[in-house]
């Protein structure tokens, strides 16, 4: 499963690229492979506020609905916008094209680096 | 409990489910791609979970008369006929497939989470005729090519004229070099077959149809793409649209009912009372005007009042239409179609509007 190094994880199966006080979250290929073909997201807007570990949106898959849980808590900055028009890029690139917002945050979840997240989700 | 066909699936990557205690392919990859495929060229599907069994014998069809609600002794030979067995009540145990083979001969197809109650109704139904119940799920496998392709495809297999094997046929008939029962039915709202062979013989015929139908598009197709095709197609699933608390007239499958048949049967009383009362809730289909899609179990609102006037039964994002679809069943006040609606997706009330069914109607 492909886990790049050069990201953080959550045990909710997100992702997080940090770039000084802005992050930008997505998930897992691992989550997306699980879902299934995903074709609409339910995202939090810009300006929302953010609680670290909360639910913040919906990702729905074909059979099923997932809550999405916001890694970070801050402001949005800005949602993919390109995924209205075609949620699939969640499956098709979890890492680049199919990230879900960015937002300026103060503080996150615990996360795990990809060591240890690869290693999460080979034991479940 | 596994397939004959387990180690291909295996093979392929798919990721496998639970499904009435038989481990089942949901996908191989993407289930959109796989529906997309049944629709436009082919799609290929294990179904050995589904239950057989046989009824023979000098009173066969009196027999099958007297357990089920259709007039299944007017079936002829090599025709099949889509039905419901019922308990006295009226309620539905299971919807049906029957084949008559021959003369004394049918075969029942059940599906895999009921087989063991249509097995014990069947038994305890047939005694006093001259008849026999067997159960034949260990020496059946089914293999399904369902999709426009799908002809085309056998055609290249078998030696029977498939232009004779017309939409609820069955026949006996060689594939791939095997003995098969070939039938034109389906589950996906398309045209295709239903192959019936030894489990000794089921990954041959697997491999031939994926060796003659890879290059017409034909793909491996998961359970998961079988619920969104039929739901497309409007075809009631057991558990969803169809349980014991259901009569076949609410499910607006009442023509299924032969109620002046000859023979007595098990919930004619009932559903003679049910054919003439007033239906207080009909199915229906719903029709979201955002993208959130009702599911299973969700309530269905009356927009004016916030009253509970339904519930939704079954429910997807609808591959080939691009937006959700469901069925449900609503009081029938609120059941005309165009009526608005509102439906509780996870404690938002999202507006939607009842349309007939089906969803889809392939072309001719």
């Amino acid at each position: 499963m492909n886990v790049p190094t050069s990201l953080s994880y959550t045990g909710d199966h997100e992702w997080l690229s940090v770039d000084g006080e802005i992050a930008t979250v997505g998930i897992s290929a691992f989550a997306a492979e699980a879902l299934g073909d995903i074709v609409y997201l339910e995202l939090p807007e810009v300006g929302a506020a953010l609680t670290a570990g909360e639910v913040c949106g919906e990702i729905e898959s074909t059979k099923s609905v997932s809550e999405l849980y916001t890694p970070v808590t801050g402001e949005v900055l800005q949602v993919n916008d390109a995924l209205s028009a075609d949620p699939g890029l969640v499956n098709a690139d979890p890492y680049g094209e199919g990230w879900l917002f960015r937002a300026r945050f103060r503080e996150t979840v615990e996360l795990l680096d990809a060591e240890a997240y690869a290693a999460r989700i080979e034991a479940s | 409990m596994l397939t004959p066909l387990h180690e291909i699936h295996v093979a392929l990557g798919a990721v496998m489910t639970d499904f009435a205690g038989w481990a089942m392919p949901l996908r191989y990859g993407s289930e959109s791609a796989e529906h997309r495929a049944v629709r436009t060229a082919a799609g290929i599907f294990d179904l050995s979970h589904m239950g057989e069994i046989e009824v023979v014998g000098p009173e066969a069809g009196r027999a099958l008369d007297h357990a089920l609600v259709s007039d299944i002794s007017a079936i002829p030979v090599s025709r099949a006929k889509y039905t419901m067995i019922c308990r006295e009540d009226g309620g539905i145990l299971d919807d049906l497939i029957v084949y008559r083979l021959a003369d004394e001969r049918y075969l029942v197809v059940a599906n895999a989470a009921n087989t063991g109650v249509v097995l014990d109704a069947l038994r305890a139904r047939v005694a006093g005729f001259r008849a026999e119940v067997r159960d034949r799920c260990a020496d059946w496998a089914l293999v399904a090519v369902q999709g426009p392709r799908a002809a085309a495809i056998l055609a290249d297999l078998t030696d029977a004229g498939l232009d004779d094997v017309r939409y609820y046929a069955i026949r006996a008939a060689t594939v791939a070099g095997t003995e098969v029962l070939l039938a034109r039915t389906g589950y996906t709202g398309e045209d295709g077959f239903e192959v019936f062979a030894t489990p000794a013989d089921a990954a041959r015929i697997w491999e031939a149809c994926l060796a003659v139908g890879s290059e017409r598009g034909l793909v491996p197709a998961g359970l998961s793409c079988r619920d969104t095709l039929r739901l497309e197609a409007g075809m009631p699933l057991y558990g969803h649209e169809l349980s014991a608390d259901i009569t076949p007239y609410e499910a607006g499958l009442g023509r299924v009912v032969k109620l002046d048949k000859a023979e007595d049967f098990i919930g004619r009383a009932a559903l003679a009372d049910r054919a003439t009362a007033p239906v207080r809730r009909r199915l229906v289909g719903l029709v979201p005007d955002g993208r959130r899609s009702p599911r299973a179990g969700y309530a269905v609102l009356d927009p004016a009042t916030g009253d509970h006037v339904g519930e939704v039964t079954s429910g997807a994002p609808s591959p080939t239409l691009g937006h959700p679809v469901a069925m449900a069943y609503v009081d029938a006040a609120l059941a005309a179609p165009g009526t608005a609606v509102s439906v509780d997706v996870r404690g938002t009330r999202e507006p939607a509007r009842v349309t007939d069914l089906p969803f889809y109607r392939r072309g001719r």
